[in-house]
């Protein structure tokens, strides 16, 4: 493998790590904030014990977020000079912007948050939390601004001279309708995340310590089941527009998602395929008639081009070469995004109907059993469908890392040595492999462990040597 | 002035602002097995810095992506240049940042000595590092005509960038003691007090020596009158480290001497980008047509315009909430204000 090939791979596993903490950072902050709002409006302690026992959740996964997005921001400069230089002008700016609107918000006001219980008062330690949670959307907006203009570049024009990309209207990249679509699109996913674990660690209690603590995971069974519902209704709106806009500036991706060689009118979705992917005939497949040109047209009856068809316009636009991405990866991971989204939405809405009218999951029964299974993969559907969704994209992308106007296979740091990124691919696969089990340990002892006790009673002593309410 | 030099400017600041905020806890990281004899004196001094050094941290991400919209050309050449000493880095910050989040998350003295560990190598290696950069910035390194690095990791570890290692090295640990001592009470405080004496004679020795090597390569006004305010700064807060507090017989002038090291670090980097204008990034290869330049590593007037309205708004709002910050948290923290059930070893929970 050469260096370009392993710093995609570097990229790639990264990228995807650091956003299984991304998502359920943003989904929680705001639950956990719902969660404390609820509390100080209702006075009910259950709400009190659940912001404490999610918001512990909440910053175990919060650090792994951080710490692995400094690498993402140090990667492009590492690995991609020359997409660096190409691009520095434009998609700087929203990188910069991130951290000095966002960043900055998310992680100076939740240290008042952890720092500032029985400190602050009340309504300002609340606001902190919803503070932190803005922030975490300011910055996913940034950064998909970024992203979307790789995907689709506007408002810039190319300086032959000095090689690069300048910017001639940032608004332009800020609306990007690309980025406009992404943005709702992945927020949808990080609530769906976010909701199925809080709705799957509760319903864990309800089951498997029933009589503790009922009436506060009930609560959050339904908080987090219908997270997951909306989330889900929001994702296939959302993504059915993604898919139209997705047609119009990045066909070859659809037609990839599709593994769809030749141009058809109306276009079947297949739900799944045996064969090679590779245009010959498939050995088999379930197809949906006219689904494909739906989703890419916004009728069952529309042209969907095919990869055949487009590989020869692009080498007639840009000259000899490959214009597809790697078909088989676009089209599993395409389906899987869906279906493991749609699984998802699935498992919640059977969690709420477990506890439907008062009712409880009784233990023993085999139906109970199966439904902790089903919760045990709650979380984790959606954690895989966001997955799957940035790999498709990605790779759709290819063989471009700014569509139209740079390929990926030009765009590594000549100054850079394969020996060097295999160095750091070792590095960074160590570390992290080792970090997700201590945090994945972490996260179960502390969602076993249940709700803390919240009765402690009023300080009596004087203000200057009580124990801090929270300390590392 | 032209706007590339106001980013310049703006880049230096976010330096300064990330090596005098994250300096201290930098130093307080790596003193943790020096002034922390108990489990509870570490957490103390953990506690000092728990509500700010992430938003320390974002300092760098800013100045990061400063350097990214701003410098694009910058930005590519000393990342991919300087790759191994910035992974190290990152290595160190990785486990540092995920350490101070989760050492106290059980209570297991093995689990707690590893974190520990973490907490001094994730602060020792950026302390030395950052000045093994910084220094090499200033010094130049080998770049091609596409401003694309070509020494080895080596190259970068020449006896001058190693002394600049060493300077902030100490620096770090000195400003680290006194904000020990700034914060805490008892014992750990007059433990803070008598290591920063010893400490910040060789920070003055190390600075002196490697700002003065700096200004003998090539001396600006700017960057002679910064060093020698940054020298006089030190030795200041190194004297109020030693004079008697007014109103605690125990203590010193922990807030002179806080100030004297933090005003220090802040024009010592000033010093260093003053000495570096108009280069950001001087080539040892062919200096006159390979060297990035303020000039020619800029991005165009219309984003740096962009980016200097954002600045201009967001940066004094950023200080003040952060401002606030040290503020709700400025009281001092000693060992009773360590909760009991976080220290004692408890049967476990399973």
């Amino acid at each position: 493998m050469d260096a370009t090939e392993l710093a995609r791979w570097q990229f790639g596993i990264t990228t995807v790590y650091h956003f299984l903490f991304v998502p359920i950072t943003i989904g929680l902050s705001f639950l956990v904030a719902g969660m404390q709002t609820a509390w100080m409006r209702t006075g009910d302690d259950k709400w009190l014990k659940l912001t404490k026992f999610y918001g512990k959740l909440f910053l175990i996964n919060f650090a792994m977020g951080v710490v692995t997005g400094i690498v993402q921001e140090f990667q492009f400069g590492m690995n991609w000079s020359v997409y660096s230089r190409f691009v520095g002008d434009i998609f700087g700016a929203p990188l910069a912007m991130e951290a000095l609107l966002a960043f900055f918000l998310e992680s100076t006001f939740l240290g008042l948050w952890i720092f500032g219980w029985e400190r602050l008062p009340k309504k300002i330690h609340l606001a902190c939390i919803w503070i932190v949670a803005i922030g975490t959307v300011l910055s996913a907006a940034f950064i998909l601004a970024a992203n979307s203009w790789m995907q689709h570049p506007v408002g810039y024009k190319i300086n032959p001279e000095r090689g690069r990309a300048e910017l001639t209207d940032f608004m332009a990249v800020l609306t990007n309708k690309v980025a406009l679509i992404t943005i709702p699109h992945t927020i949808a996913g990080a609530f769906m995340t976010a909701g199925a674990l809080v709705a799957a660690v509760a319903m864990w209690h309800l089951v498997r310590r029933p009589g503790k603590d009922t009436a506060a995971f009930r609560g959050a069974v339904k908080l987090g089941s219908w997270t997951t519902l909306i989330s889900m209704a929001a994702l296939l709106v959302t993504g059915d527009i993604q898919g139209k806009i997705m047609t119009e500036v990045q066909p070859m991706k659809m037609a990839a998602a599709e593994a769809l060689y030749q141009t058809e009118q109306p276009a079947p979705f297949s739900l799944f395929t045996i064969g090679t992917l590779d245009g010959s005939r498939p050995v088999w497949s379930l197809d949906v008639p006219g689904v494909l040109s739906f989703l890419a047209t916004g009728s069952f009856d529309g042209r969907v081009q095919g990869i055949n068809d487009l590989q020869a316009a692009y080498v007639q636009q840009f000259g000899p070469g490959r214009y597809m991405p790697n078909i088989p990866v676009t089209y599993w991971t395409f389906r899987l995004m869906i279906g493991t989204g749609v699984v998802a939405a699935i498992l919640a809405l059977w969690a709420l109907w477990s506890i439907r009218k008062g009712r409880a999951p009784e233990p023993g029964r085999r139906s109970t059993r199966f439904l902790m299974w089903g919760m045990i993969a709650l979380p984790l559907l959606p954690l895989a469908a966001n997955s799957f969704g940035w790999i498709f994209t990605e790779m759709g992308r290819q063989p471009w890392i700014v569509f139209s106007q740079m390929k990926t296979a030009v765009a590594a740091s000549p100054a850079v040595s394969s020996g060097d990124v295999i160095t750091s691919l070792i590095v960074y696969t160590l570390l992290y492999g080792a970090l997700a089990v201590v945090e994945v340990g972490l996260l179960l002892h502390f969602a076993r462990a249940g709700l803390p006790d919240v009765s402690s009673p009023a300080p009596t002593e004087p203000d200057e040597d009580r124990p801090l309410a929270f300390a590392y | 002035m032209e706007l590339s030099t106001v980013w310049f400017l703006l880049i230096a600041l976010l330096f300064v602002g990330y090596f005098v905020l994250e300096g201290f806890d930098f130093g307080v990281g790596m003193l943790l097995p020096v002034l922390g004899r108990d489990e509870r004196e570490r957490r103390v001094m953990i506690n000092t810095i728990g509500p700010v050094w992430d938003g320390n941290e974002v300092w760098l991400i800013t100045a990061g992506g400063a350097m990214f919209a701003a410098f694009p050309e910058w930005y590519a050449s000393v990342f991919s240049g300087f790759y191994l000493p910035l992974l190290l880095i990152l290595l160190a910050l990785i486990l540092r940042g995920v350490a101070f989040e989760y050492r106290g998350k059980r209570n297991d003295p093995v689990w707690r000595r590893r974190w520990d560990r973490c907490i001094v190598f994730g602060s020792f290696v950026p302390a030395v590092l950052w000045g093994v950069a910084f220094a090499n910035i200033v010094r130049g390194v080998p770049l091609d005509a596409d401003h694309d690095y070509i020494g080895g990791f080596f190259t970068l570890l020449n006896p001058y960038a190693l002394l600049g290692g060493l300077t902030t090295l100490a620096l770090f640990l000195t400003h680290g003691a006194v904000f020990i001592a700034l914060k805490t009470v008892g014992d750990i405080r007059q433990r803070a007090n008598r290591l920063a004496e010893r400490l910040g004679i060789a920070a003055v020795l190390a600075a002196a020596l490697f700002l003065g090597l700096t200004l003998a390569r090539r001396a600006t006004t700017p960057a002679l009158i910064l060093a020698v305010l940054a020298a006089l700064c030190l030795v200041g807060g190194l004297i109020a480290n030693r004079l008697p507090s007014r109103d605690d017989p125990q203590g010193r002038r922990e807030g002179w001497a806080f100030a004297g090291t933090a005003a220090a670090i802040a024009l010592a980097v000033a010093s260093l980008f003053a000495d570096l204008y108009p280069f950001v990034l001087p080539s040892t290869v062919d200096p006159v047509t390979n060297s990035l330049t303020v000039a020619n590593a800029s991005s165009t007037p219309y984003t740096l315009k962009i980016m200097t309205w954002v600045a201009v708004i967001f940066t004094p709002l950023v200080l003040l909430y952060q401002g606030w910050t040290y503020w709700v948290f400025r009281k001092r923290i000693g060992t009773q204000h360590i909760p009991e059930e976080l220290v004692t070893p408890q049967p476990a929970t399973r």
